[in-house]
C-alpha cells in the first residue's frame, strides 16, 4: 500500500502484517487450524501522530500492538521503526529499537509489581537499558517522570496499593515513559478507569504528545475516547482494516458499513439525541473459518452476492480516506450529522 | 438491630397503586477489621411499573450494594447490616418488607418477584451444568413444574431472548456461547417467572458496543411487553441517556442528585453531576475541537475516613469552607421531582442560568 504517508517521513510503517496463532485440531493426527489473528494489516504512523486502533473484541487491534512491538513474532509482513526494518531482528539487535518503543498495559492493578516500591517499577526500564546508571543518577530520572506525569517526587519510596486506579495508571505511563521513547504503543490505557479519572488521563495523554513530541499508537475500543484523542483513525474487523480516516472524517463521513454501525451503536449522552440505531445481528464470525470475501459481509446489511468472492483492498476514496469496500454507491450515516 | 418479627399483613398497604418497590433509608455497612465500613446511607426511592431508573456512580459509590442488599445478596449479619424498608409488591400483590422478611420467605421473593441480571455473564452462570437446566432451574422452583416442562417453557424464553435455535441450544454449556449469548441465558433466566422488578448490575459493561446496543433493545422490548419495573445499574452515561426514566446519582455511598433523565442531563444541580457530564468524551462531539476533557481533579473519598461534611467536597470547584465541610447536606427538594444533596445549590443554579 505505497502512498498512505504523504510529506514527513513515517515513525513506524507496518505492511501486510500477519499474525496466526494455533487453533484446535480439527480431528486426531490433523495439523492444528489457523487463527488468523491479523490478517494483512497495514499503516503508517507519522512522528508527532496519535493513531488510533479500534475494534471490538477479536478484531487483532492488541495484536497487532505486541507484533509491533515484537512481544510476538510476526508470521508475514513487514515492520520499519524510524527507517529501519525490524521485522527479523534477533533479540539482541531489537533491544536499541525497544527502548525508543514502550507499551502502556491497560490494568494499573495486574501491571504493577505488588511488591516492588515506585523507585523500583518507574526505574525498572533503566535497569534494562542503562544499567550503568548511578542510584542517585535513577533516583533523579525517577522523579523526573513522576512529575511528568502529576505525581509527587515524594511518592517515590511507596508502593502501588496505596495508589488510586487513575494514580496507578500514571505509574505506568511514567514507567513508559523514562527511557523518552519515540513510540508509546497504549492498549486500552484507560478502559479500567472510572469517567472522571479516565478524563484525567486522557488529558494527560495529550499533554505529554504536546510536550514530548510523543508518538502515540492508541488501541481501544471506546470510540468516544479514541475520537477526542485521535489524530487518525483505522478501525479493524476480524484481522482486517476495514478503514482508516483523519479523526474528523471518520466520523463525519464514515465510509464502510461496519464504521457506521460501531459509530450508531455507541450511546450519546445526552437524551434529547434519538438516533436510528443500526442493529447488528449476530456475533462476530469465528476467526478460526472467517467467511470469505469480506469478513464483515455476514452482518453487513448492504452486502452483495460480489462481495463474497474476494476480499476488497484498502483503497483510498478521499485524501487520507481509505476503506476496504466494493460499495461506493451507498450514503451512510454519522453521528455528527445526526446530532448536529 | 433486634430483628422484630412484624405481623406484615395487618400494616396499612404503603406503596401507591402502581408502584412497585420503595426503599425508605436503606443504609448498608460491612464490618471489617478497621471498623464499620458504612457502604450505603440512608438511599430512599420509589419504582413505578413500567419505570427504569439508572443507578449511576464510580467504582465504590454504593450502587451496587444497593442492589444487592434490596435483595438481601450481601453478607448475613454481623458481617454486613441492613437497616431501613425495602417495601416490594409480590406477584400476588402483597407488600413484603424485604429487610426484615425470614430467609425461607426470601428464597420465594428472589427470581420470582424480583431478579437480577449481572455483569459478568461468564462467572455468573454455572459452567458444568448445561444452558437449558440453568434456566429451567426457577422455572421448576417457583412454579413447581416438571423437568419436561420446564425445558419446553426454558426453550421459549430462549427464543424470547433471540438466541436461534432454542430447543439445541438447551443442552449447550456456557463457554459455548459468546459473551453477548451468555448475556442473553441470563436474561431469560432472570425473566422466567415474570417478575415484577428486574435489577440489572452494569449487564453491558462487558459487551462489545454492537452487542450492547443488541442487549439494550432487548431489554426495552421485554419491558415493554412485560410492564416490569428496571432497576439499572451502570456508570456509562450514554446507556443512562437511551434507557433511563429517571436517575439516581450516588456518591460515596449516598444519594447526591436524583431526577428524570432529561433534567438531570440538561440542568443537574449538584456540582458532582456536572462534572461527570463534563468529563465524559462524547461521539457526536468527536474530531471537532480539540478541548480538554474536564476531568475531576483527585480521586473517590477513602469510605473509612470520609471527610467531613460534604463528601464531594474535596474534589468541588465550588467548595465553601464552613458551610459544606460543617455537615453533611440534605437531600433537597429543588424543582418537583428533582433531588439534590448541595448546601450551595440554589446560588450555583442562579449562576449557571
Amino acid at each position: 500500500m505505497d502512498g498512505m504517508v504523504t510529506g514527513d517521513p513515517a515513525l513506524l510503517e507496518v505492511r501486510d502484517l500477519r499474525k496466526w496463532f494455533a487453533g484446535p485440531r480439527p480431528g486426531p493426527f490433523r495439523p492444528r487450524a489457523k487463527v488468523h489473528a491479523v490478517d494483512g494489516v497495514s499503516f503508517d504512523i507519522r512522528r508527532g501522530e496519535v493513531l488510533s486502533l479500534v475494534g471490538e473484541s477479536g478484531s487483532g487491534k492488541s495484536t497487532v500492538g505486541r507484533t509491533v512491538l515484537r512481544l510476538a513474532r510476526p508470521d508475514g509482513g513487514s515492520i520499519r521503526f524510524g527507517g529501519t526494518d525490524i521485522t527479523g531482528l534477533s533479540r539482541d539487535a531489537l533491544r536499541p529499537f525497544r527502548r525508543r518503543m514502550q507499551l502502556v498495559f491497560q490494568d494499573p492493578y495486574a501491571s504493577l509489581n505488588p511488591k516492588m516500591t515506585v523507585e523500583e517499577i518507574v526505574g525498572a526500564p533503566l535497569a534494562i537499558h542503562e544499567p550503568s546508571t548511578s542510584a542517585a543518577e535513577r533516583r533523579r530520572r525517577v522523579e523526573e517522570a513522576l512529575s511528568l506525569v502529576g505525581l509527587l517526587p515524594s511518592h517515590i519510596t511507596r508502593y502501588p496499593h496505596e495508589f488510586s486506579g487513575g494514580q496507578r495508571q500514571r505509574l505506568g505511563i511514567a514507567r513508559a515513559l523514562i527511557l523518552r521513547p519515540e513510540l508509546l504503543i497504549a492498549d486500552e490505557p484507560v478502559s479500567a478507569l472510572d469517567v472522571s479519572v479516565q478524563a484525567q488521563v486522557v488529558n494527560l495523554m495529550l499533554d505529554l504528545k504536546e510536550r514530548l513530541g510523543l508518538t502515540i499508537l492508541f488501541i481501544s475500543h471506546d470510540l468516544a475516547v479514541v475520537g477526542h484523542i485521535s489524530d487518525r483513525i483505522a478501525v479493524m474487523y476480524l484481522g482486517r482494516l476495514v478503514e482508516v480516516a483523519p479523526t474528523q472524517a471518520l466520523f463525519a463521513t464514515p465510509r464502510h458499513p461496519y464504521t457506521e454501525a460501531l459509530l450508531s451503536a455507541v450511546p450519546i449522552p445526552d437524551p434529547t439525541v434519538r438516533r436510528e440505531r443500526i442493529v447488528l445481528v449476530g456475533d462476530v464470525p469465528s476467526p478460526l473459518n472467517p467467511p470469505s470475501g469480506c469478513r464483515f459481509r455476514t452482518r453487513c446489511r448492504y452486502a452483495l452476492p460480489a462481495c463474497a468472492e474476494a476480499p476488497p483492498a484498502l483503497r483510498e476514496v478521499a485524501p487520507g480516506h481509505f476503506k476496504a469496500c466494493i460499495r461506493d454507491d451507498i450514503a451512510l450515516a454519522s453521528p455528527t450529522s445526526v446530532a448536529a | 438491630m433486634p430483628d422484630l418479627p412484624m405481623p406484615l399483613d395487618t400494616r396499612p398497604a404503603l406503596l401507591a397503586e402502581d408502584e412497585v418497590l420503595s426503599v425508605r433509608d436503606l443504609s448498608i455497612a460491612f464490618h471489617t477489621p478497621a471498623g464499620a465500613l458504612p457502604a450505603v446511607r440512608d438511599v430512599s426511592f420509589t419504582l413505578r411499573r413500567g419505570e427504569t431508573l439508572a443507578l449511576v456512580g464510580e467504582s465504590g459509590s454504593g450502587k451496587s450494594v444497593t442492589s444487592l442488599g434490596i435483595l438481601r445478596l450481601t453478607p448475613r449479619a454481623p458481617f454486613c447490616r441492613i437497616t431501613g424498608q425495602v417495601l416490594l409488591r409480590g406477584h400476588d400483590g402483597r407488600v413484603r418488607d424485604l429487610v426484615s422478611l425470614p430467609e425461607d420467605e426470601m428464597r420465594d421473593v428472589r427470581g420470582r418477584d424480583a431478579a437480577m441480571v449481572f455483569q459478568e455473564p461468564m462467572t455468573s452462570l454455572n459452567p458444568v451444568h448445561r444452558v437449558g437446566d440453568q434456566v429451567a432451574e426457577a422455572i421448576r422452583f417457583h412454579e413447581g413444574l416438571g423437568r419436561r416442562a420446564a425445558l419446553t417453557k426454558a426453550a421459549e424464553l430462549l427464543e424470547l431472548v433471540g438466541i436461534p435455535d432454542p430447543r439445541r441450544r438447551l443442552s449447550s454449556y456456557p463457554h459455548e456461547m459468546s459473551g453477548g449469548m451468555r448475556q442473553r441465558v441470563m436474561i431469560a433466566m432472570a425473566l422466567s417467572c415474570e417478575p415484577q422488578l428486574l435489577i440489572a448490575d452494569e449487564p453491558t459493561t462487558a459487551l462489545d458496543v454492537t452487542i450492547q446496543a443488541q442487549i439494550l433493545d432487548l431489554l426495552r422490548r421485554l419491558q415493554e411487553r412485560t410492564r416490569m419495573a428496571v432497576i439499572f445499574i451502570t456508570h456509562n452515561l450514554g446507556v443512562v441517556a437511551e434507557i433511563a426514566d429517571r436517575v439516581m446519582v450516588m456518591y460515596s455511598g449516598r444519594v447526591v442528585e436524583q431526577a428524570p433523565v432529561r433534567p438531570l442531563f440538561g440542568a443537574p444541580l449538584m456540582p458532582y453531576t456536572r462534572g461527570l457530564l463534563r468529563s465524559v468524551p462524547r461521539l457526536d462531539m468527536a474530531g471537532r475541537e480539540r478541548e480538554r476533557l474536564q476531568a475531576i481533579p483527585g480521586a473517590v473519598p477513602d469510605p473509612l475516613a470520609p471527610p467531613p461534611g460534604c463528601s464531594f467536597a474535596p474534589r468541588c470547584g465550588h467548595f465553601e469552607p464552613g458551610l459544606c465541610d460543617a455537615a453533611v447536606p440534605g437531600l433537597d427538594l429543588a424543582r418537583p421531582e428533582h433531588l439534590v444533596r448541595c448546601v450551595r445549590w440554589p446560588e450555583l443554579a442562579r449562576n449557571a442560568a
